[in-house]
């Protein structure tokens, strides 16, 4: 499947214009606080609507303004995890996991969470509430309700920022599995450069709204020289070399 | 402490308050959803009309009701005479005026409570492909529960002291819509002190209960 996303978007004076698309790939969107990575993926959910432009998956229109044609959210039918996770506080986390297999059989469901409870080592915790289960469970269950019905596409908002390394680490470890499982576009939003080298396919750094570079995770490797994280933003590279014709990237295209 | 005028009087507003509160429960929370839920033209307005009654004095808000519902009435006429039944001077205008006036104080409640609902929440039951009324129903009212039930209480409150509004349309007749206030007044106007005294107080107990429930709720409100 391909996703695909031409979008437009002014919020007071902030104007969000980008435009990519990837296969089945894993892509995660980099950059500062602000510079649009949410609003892309709530774009791509529905539930923000662009001024401009076309997000399709195949030949899937999920919006186009040209044609004013669209599906809503609930059509979509992609997983999203929110970046504070959006648990509903008042269902245990099975309950949680069922509410995510909406037009699914009900016998069906209960299978199917059964296995996703079991999958993802949170079948114990099932009676409990979210208040109650410790931040590295409650991702796995905010994936696993994600991942309920199937989802064409998968939105990660910064899933992994409140979790502490050895978490972060085993949680990158299952998503590699559930990737494995669903042949799906992923589009993953991070600040973690080492997360994004594991998982990606591909990296679209985001500034002020534009996507300033593309690369694939082993064009960073292949740099050693490369400070790391801060060095695919531009702000950074004013800072550390006090041009903006370092804007360059040092290593496009190598 | 109660004569059986009084306790009548005070089973009467019971079944007053709670015939309204029912309804109000109902129509402001689905009036509240749509304030906090949907954008659209006239929004406020509707909400400054919906609150109104909270800020008019009663007796203008009786005299609107006399207006619409009354004999000649906009809404009243053609009911009479359609049925030959007129609300004015029965208990159901108690229920009327009360419901109208006591109205404001769930749909404020519940605006705020549902307001309060975490949006990332809403949306979420929107990707997993749940419907605006399922939202609705599993998660936004579950999570504004807490708001919704210190509106219905402090609705029922203040229906059961509903004065200014229930005696211009309903009257004071004595057995058929002499509610507690009501009766109250009378008493007090002829004189009668100690019936009257423990009326006061067994009104004021029963509000002070329901004050002390509706803050309990309220304040847990997430």
């Amino acid at each position: 499947m391909t996703l695909s996303i031409s979008i437009r978007k002014q919020l007071g004076s902030f104007e969000l214009d980008v435009s990519w698309e990837i296969n089945n790939e894993f892509a995660v969107l980099f950059g500062h606080s602000g510079a649009g990575k949410s609003l892309t993926l709530q774009m791509i959910a529905g539930l923000i609507e662009p001024d401009q432009g076309v997000i399709k998956l195949d030949d899937l229109l999920f919006f186009d303004s040209a044609s004013g044609k669209g599906l809503r959210p609930q059509d979509r039918r992609l997983g999203y995890v929110f970046q504070d996770l959006a648990l509903f506080p008042h269902m245990t986390v099975q309950e949680n996991i069922l509410y995510g297999g909406c037009g699914i059989s009900r016998t069906e469901r209960l299978v199917r969470a059964d296995n996703i409870l079991r999958r993802f080592r949170i079948a114990d915790l099932r009676d409990k509430l979210p208040a109650q289960i410790s931040g590295g469970q409650k991702q796995r269950v905010a994936l696993a309700r994600a991942l309920m019905r199937k989802p064409r596409v998968l939105l990660l908002d910064e899933p992994f920022s409140a979790l502490d390394a050895a978490i972060r680490l085993e949680m990158v470890k299952l998503l590699k599995e559930v990737r494995h499982d669903f042949a799906i576009p992923v589009v993953m939003i991070t600040h973690d450069l080492r997360e994004a080298r594991s998982l990606a396919d591909r990296i679209f750094v985001y500034a002020d709204g534009r996507i300033i570079r593309s690369v694939r995770p082993d064009e960073i490797i292949l740099c050693p020289e490369s400070g790391g994280v801060q060095d695919l933003l531009p702000s950074s590279i004013y800072r550390l070399q006090g041009h903006a014709s370092a804007l360059a990237f040092p290593y496009a295209g190598s | 402490m109660l004569d059986s005028q009084a306790l009548s009087s005070l089973r009467l507003s019971l079944q007053v308050a709670s015939v309204a509160t029912l309804f109000i429960v109902f129509i402001g929370t689905a009036a509240a959803y749509l304030l906090a839920m949907r954008n659209f033209r006239g929004r406020e307005v509707l909400d400054m009309f919906l609150t109104l009654p909270l800020v008019l004095p009663p007796t203008v808000t009786g005299y609107y009701l006399i207006i619409l519902f009354g004999r000649n009435g906009l809404v009243g006429r053609p009911v009479f005479e359609a049925t030959g039944w007129s609300v004015m001077f029965t208990w159901q205008a108690a229920v009327l005026a009360s419901f109208v006036v006591a109205l404001p104080l769930m749909v404020k409640t519940a605006r705020a409570a549902i307001e309060s609902v975490d949006k990332d929440l809403i949306n979420a039951s929107y990707t997993l492909g749940h419907s605006n009324l399922k939202t609705a129903v599993k998660v936004i009212l579950p999570l504004a529960k807490k708001g919704l039930i210190a509106g219905a209480v402090l609705s029922f409150a203040r229906a059961m002291g509903e004065f200014g509004a229930t005696i211009m349309l309903a009257g004071n007749i004595p057995g058929k819509t002499d509610t507690m206030p009501i009766a109250i007044y009378s008493l007090a106007g002829s004189g009668e002190w100690s019936k009257a005294h423990a009326m006061v107080a067994v009104f004021t107990i029963i509000s002070g209960l329901f004050l002390y429930i509706a803050n309990r709720f309220g304040r847990r409100t997430i």
